[in-house]
């Protein structure tokens, strides 16, 4: 239940000027996991993917797993960041069910990277840059299940049930430094950054990025200020913000509350907030206090990393174009207005359209199939249009069919439906469901003659030059022809028929 | 340093999930102040010119290849587990620390 003060947003940013910091954790999608030979891999049966090493038995020895430091050092650069000469693990001492050590294996003072910086375009294209603090290498925890009580939340929970599976997965933290001057664009810029982090370590192949399945995760800090104030002031972090629209409307909906709490007088706390996806709104955790004494002392079992400078350049040569960099050379070559691209990006199908005229077609059809038939059909099934799996070839075959005269565009839309049914390749689907445009101009004049006898006032209105008017024939003669005459070729016999040109 | 009075290891304790009584309070505290003037005196001895380590042994980038290797069926693994439910460690619901 739910019962904290928000204020307006925009009230909010009138008297107040918000800080924000985040925190994300990216799960690395290596065969193995960061200290033991145990595979990393989500959805198998609970406690198969353990050995000694996840479950903390007494005597083991962890060693390092050279692929996670590699892409640890690769997330790091596409960071901007400085790598470090020497960097050491550390152990976060604390006693919870999904670390059976009763330690996390992280790094303190010694990030394998430090001091970087990610530039974040905004929806109007305004950048804005974001300083990182570091990015640390670390090893995720259990997973628990509370089980008993109502909700399947921990309140009223009798036990809960945990499977190590995650236990000792690669995890890479991303600290940023505070972001200030973010001012009422602070939600969109939280969506953005956390979008933009998203993207690189997808890019880099170095995460499988899925938010849904908790690869990338976001903890997200806001503090407010009076306008013209330099103290920050106490910030609260709400926790496990695990989808970009999440991250948007936790970052407002903070700021709101928090705003409400300062107009009251009160001090803000400091603590973690549970973000709740069902009520668009935060619950506090606990305060931060004694419980966050975590001892960190360095690791004993797990020497320094040392990454040659000579590594580090080698690692550096195999980095991928920057998102930001293949979106602008995209643009350039398929030749759409700023508008335009930036829909395209926002719907989430650049890459297919990047796949669909590799294989053969036009970037106005390809944008044109994207845009126009498949986003709406992805939005009704209520997935990523990439989901559809419709093939770029399909789409290459269609516009042909649609070029070459075979169907019209509206029955290449119908054509599309049966693919996407199973139908079989859209060739088999003209053949099968008999669609053909009617090219002989016989049926086509008598169905016209038709039209314009049932109409005879538009024939007139045509006749007297308001070619405009020649909608409601051609649809008189569509609608007989169910859809099958070509459009372009009715209008042009009409126009002849009645003596008109244009 | 400062010394280790009675506060800090009943703070100790408590971070550590160890009960302790007064007497033991009493006792550890002594004993630890002792412990850390022993171990201050290893500073006395190191010069400037001796860099602070973590690591007694000159080793570094100690790694294994991303191979996959053994692991445990959830039976062996839940063997030693004082309780366990649907191949899962059953534990108290104790409420969120991490």
């Amino acid at each position: 239940m739910n019962t904290d003060a928000i204020l307006s947003f925009e009230e909010a940013m009138e008297k107040y000027d918000p800080v924000l910091g985040f925190e994300v954790h990216v799960e690395l999608n290596t065969k193995t996991k960061m200290f033991s030979s145990a595979p990393n891999v989500f959805g198998d049966e609970p406690n198969t993917n353990v050995n000694e090493v996840d479950l903390g038995m007494p005597g083991v020895l962890p060693v390092v797993n050279k692929a996670a430091i590699e892409s640890s050092i690769k997330i790091g650069l596409a960071l901007n960041c400085k790598i470090a000469e020497s960097c050491r693990f550390a152990r976060k001492n604390y006693f919870y069910p999904d670390t059976p050590k009763n330690f996390q294996t992280s790094q303190y003072d010694e990030p394998i990277a430090y001091d970087g910086y990610l530039d974040i375009e905004l929806s109007d294209g305004t950048v804005f840059r974001v300083e990182i603090e570091r990015a640390h290498m670390e090893e995720d925890a259990g997973k628990l299940t509370h089980m008993g009580g109502a909700t399947g939340r921990i309140q009223g929970a009798d036990f809960s049930l945990v499977d190590y599976n995650r236990a000792g997965v690669p995890l890479v933290e991303i600290v940023t430094k505070p972001i200030e001057g973010a001012g009422s664009r602070a939600p969109e810029l939280a969506k953005a950054y956390v979008a933009a982090v998203r993207e690189i370590v997808k890019n880099l192949g170095v995460s499988d990025a899925k938010m849904e399945r908790g690869n990338v995760r976001c903890d997200a800090n806001v503090s407010l200020r009076p306008h013209g104030r330099e103290r920050f002031g106490i910030r609260s972090e709400t926790k496990n913000v695990n989808s970009l629209r999440a991250v948007e409307h936790a970052v407002r909906y903070e700021i709101q509350r928090h705003a409400a709490v300062l107009d009251a007088g009160e001090p803000v706390i400091q603590e973690t907030r549970h973000w709740h996806e069902d009520t668009r709104t935060t619950t506090s955790g606990r305060a931060k206090s004694d419980a966050d004494d975590y001892r960190y002392f360095p690791e004993p079992d797990l020497v320094p990393v040392v990454p040659s400078r000579q590594w580090i350049e080698e690692l550096r040569a195999t980095l991928p174009e920057p998102p930001a960099a293949r979106r602008k050379r995209l643009q350039a070559d398929w030749g759409y207005s700023d508008l335009e691209f930036r829909d395209v990006v926002n719907a989430g199908v650049m890459d297919e359209i990047e796949e669909t005229i590799a294989a053969g077609a036009s970037a106005s059809v390809a944008r044109k199939w994207w845009m126009g038939e498949i986003v709406g059909r992805a939005k009704n099934a209520d997935v990523d249009p990439g989901q559809l799996g419709v093939q770029p070839a399909t789409i290459v075959e269609l516009s042909r069919m649609v070029e070459e005269g075979k169907i019209n565009n509206k029955m290449a839309s119908e054509v599309l439906d049966g693919v996407l049914a199973g139908e079989g390749t859209p060739a088999e689907i003209v053949e099968k469901r008999g669609l053909a445009v009617v090219s002989d101009d016989g049926p086509l004049l008598e169905a016209i003659d038709a039209a314009l006898a049932a109409q005879p006032d538009v024939a007139e209105k045509i006749r007297g030059g308001k070619v405009q008017a020649i909608g409601a024939i051609v649809g008189g003669v569509m609608k007989a022809t169910r859809g099958q005459a070509d459009a372009g070729r009715v209008k042009e016999l009409i126009l002849e028929k009645l003596g008109v040109t244009v | 340093m400062a010394a280790i009075n009675r506060d800090d290891v009943a703070h100790l304790a408590r971070l550590a999930h160890i009960e302790m009584s007064a007497q033991e309070l009493d006792r550890m505290a002594g004993e630890l102040a002792v412990i850390v003037d022993s171990v201050k005196s290893v500073s006395e001895a190191a010069g400037d010119d001796v860099p602070a380590t973590s690591h007694p042994i000159p080793l570094n980038n100690v790694f294994r290849e991303d191979v996959v290797g053994h692991t445990f069926t959830a039976e062996q693994a839940l063997s030693g587990a004082p309780d366990s439910d649907e191949n899962r460690f059953k534990v108290p619901a104790i409420l969120d620390e991490a």
